[in-house]
């Protein structure tokens, strides 16, 4: 009797510790294929997916909260939600703020997007940027205008609308807009600027880095992530 | 019949698109709106008449508090405290909980950048269900509109309450009434005719700050209205351009039906609280 209630309590105690666990998973919603609100009203995409397997491979509970990309940082080390997973590259800058997992998408190279048959002039033209993104950040370096959005779909629609020349953004993800335009959009250039895409944490929380990078580690060597990105970007070969 | 979207045509089409499980969030985020102003209104009034109140005190600090409140809240831009205060309340609100909750944590709560409660004192706990967290947004936000909008409200009343005519509460107290008697019974009741078009003015304010909503992180009309409207590439079901516009036009439609319904709801009120007053309208009735 008295092991049984012995068990019971170690029982419920490790449950209270891991099992249990529920994390919440911040991300913008409002960048596909890595992450959008689908016509269900749903988060969906390959971070959806992987994020749920790694909670699955890390046996976490997880919810997922949607939050602007502008304020994403500060929401997450004031404890909104535990950690971000929304297409955001790992950056010396922010890894000074925040501490990023492992890469789950490999670098991708940015690149320019202007209108087709324009002359578009990379330093000195006007240029479109997501606010807060490396892209951003390139570009105010690189001699040209930069003129800033909200969200990504803004900078497509400041391309099409005349007010930027072009717009420097993750290739995987121009890359949809170029194909479906008709041959009105093109890329107009390329720089690679970035590393990989990992998922960024508090500074504070050793413990969830830890778990989550493990189940990263599993995932690539199941394959399950070559799987996810092959699957929402195209057919597209990740060496992991 | 909405089953293979990619199968549809004009009008089929557009009525499963205007259907889609996405877009009776963005119909219910009409309701959201509805519910914030609503709900902020008593306390706007509320806030509104303390502050009044405050700044008619006879105890001088209460007096100072109470200007001290329409001053500052008035002489701040709005969305700097629509910024400050959900943030400041919230982490407040997590530091007392945590004291309460967590009494034996050593860890500091501040630490670097990161503000780090124990996981009971979280508000609202990381394992409530997303509805919850969604309210809680929303109290903050009833909050931040409840101080801001509360300080011109206390003016607006401060200012009714001075221009009662003075005889009317002179002829009161030559009736023997009480101080507490002629307020309620004499001066209250017509400080609304001279209240109502104040308040009347700062309801549409309200209305129209209701976007605001959008910046606190609270889903309504604007969030989905962006949402929906953007380029939709051919990985959504529905893929579409660049309709933005259509969905702001409706938005501007809703808020001008919303503001000329109040408009014409606030005459009528004027109207029949003015019947028997010596103001201009009472005199016409």
């Amino acid at each position: 009797m008295k092991n049984l209630i012995i068990a019971t309590v170690v029982a419920s105690f490790s449950v209270g510790a891991a099992g249990a666990e529920t994390i919440r998973l911040g991300t913008e919603g409002a960048y596909p294929p890595y992450n959008f609100i689908n016509d269900a009203g749903e988060i969906d995409g390959y971070e959806r997916e992987l994020g749920d397997a790694i909670c699955a491979a890390a046996k976490l509970e997880c919810i997922w909260v949607k939050n602007d990309w502008d304020s994403i940082i500060p929401n997450l080390v004031s404890g909104n939600y535990d950690a971000i997973i929304a297409g955001m590259s790992i950056t010396a800058e922010r890894d000074e703020v925040i501490d990023f997992t492992q890469e789950y998408f490999p670098p991708d190279p940015s690149g320019y997007m202007g209108m087709a048959g324009a002359k578009v002039d990379l330093k000195g033209g006007i240029i479109a940027a997501q606010v807060n993104t490396i892209q951003a950040a390139y570009v105010a370096e690189s001699g040209a205008t930069l003129v800033e959005f909200a969200t990504p779909d803004e900078t497509i629609a400041a391309v099409k609308n005349g007010e930027a020349d072009a717009v420097l953004a993750d290739l995987a993800y121009l890359d949809q807009f170029v194909k479906e335009s008709n041959g009105t959009l093109a890329f107009v250039g390329e720089v690679s600027i970035g590393g990989g895409v990992g998922m960024g944490v508090r500074e504070s929380d050793t413990a969830l880095k830890n778990t989550f990078d493990m189940a990263i580690t599993s995932l690539k060597a199941d394959g399950t992530v070559t799987k996810l990105i092959a699957k929402w970007f195209d057919g597209r070969v990740a060496n992991y | 019949m909405c089953s293979d979207p990619s199968s549809l045509e004009g009008l089929n089409w557009l009525w499963c698109y205007l259907t889609t499980a996405k877009h009776m969030k963005f119909y219910l985020s009409f309701g959201t709106v509805i519910l914030l102003l609503v709900s902020t209104v008593p306390f706007i009034v509320m806030f509104g008449f303390l502050g009044a109140l405050a700044r008619r005190a006879p105890f001088a600090p209460l007096r100072w508090f109470g200007l001290a409140y329409t001053s500052m809240v008035r002489g701040v831009p709005d969305i700097a405290f629509f910024l400050f205060v959900p943030i400041a309340l919230d982490q407040f609100v997590e530091l007392v909980r945590h004291k309460v909750k967590c009494p034996d944590v050593l860890e500091p709560i501040y630490q670097g950048n990161d503000f780090v409660v124990c996981t009971a004192a979280k508000m609202p706990l990381s394992a409530s269900p997303q509805w919850l967290h969604q309210a809680w947004g929303l109290t903050l936000a009833i909050t931040a509109f409840a101080i801001v909008f509360g300080a011109f409200a206390a003016n607006i009343i401060h200012g009714a309450l001075m221009a009662v005519p003075k005889n009317q509460l002179e002829t009161a107290k030559a009736y023997g009434l009480t101080d507490s008697q002629t307020f309620w019974r004499i001066h209250m009741p017509q400080m609304w005719v001279y209240a109502l078009p104040g308040l009347s003015n700062l309801w549409q304010i309200l209305v129209k700050a209701s976007p605001l909503l959008f910046l606190l992180g609270i889903e309504e009309i604007v969030y989905w209205a962006r949402e929906l409207g953007g380029t939709k590439p051919s990985v959504f079901t529905y893929p579409h351009g660049d309709w933005r516009m259509w969905y702001f036009l409706a938005l501007l439609v809703f808020y001008l039906i919303l503001t000329w319904g109040s408009q014409k709801a606030f005459e009528w009120l004027e109207n029949r609280l003015a019947k028997g007053t010596s103001t201009v309208q009472g005199r016409a009735a």
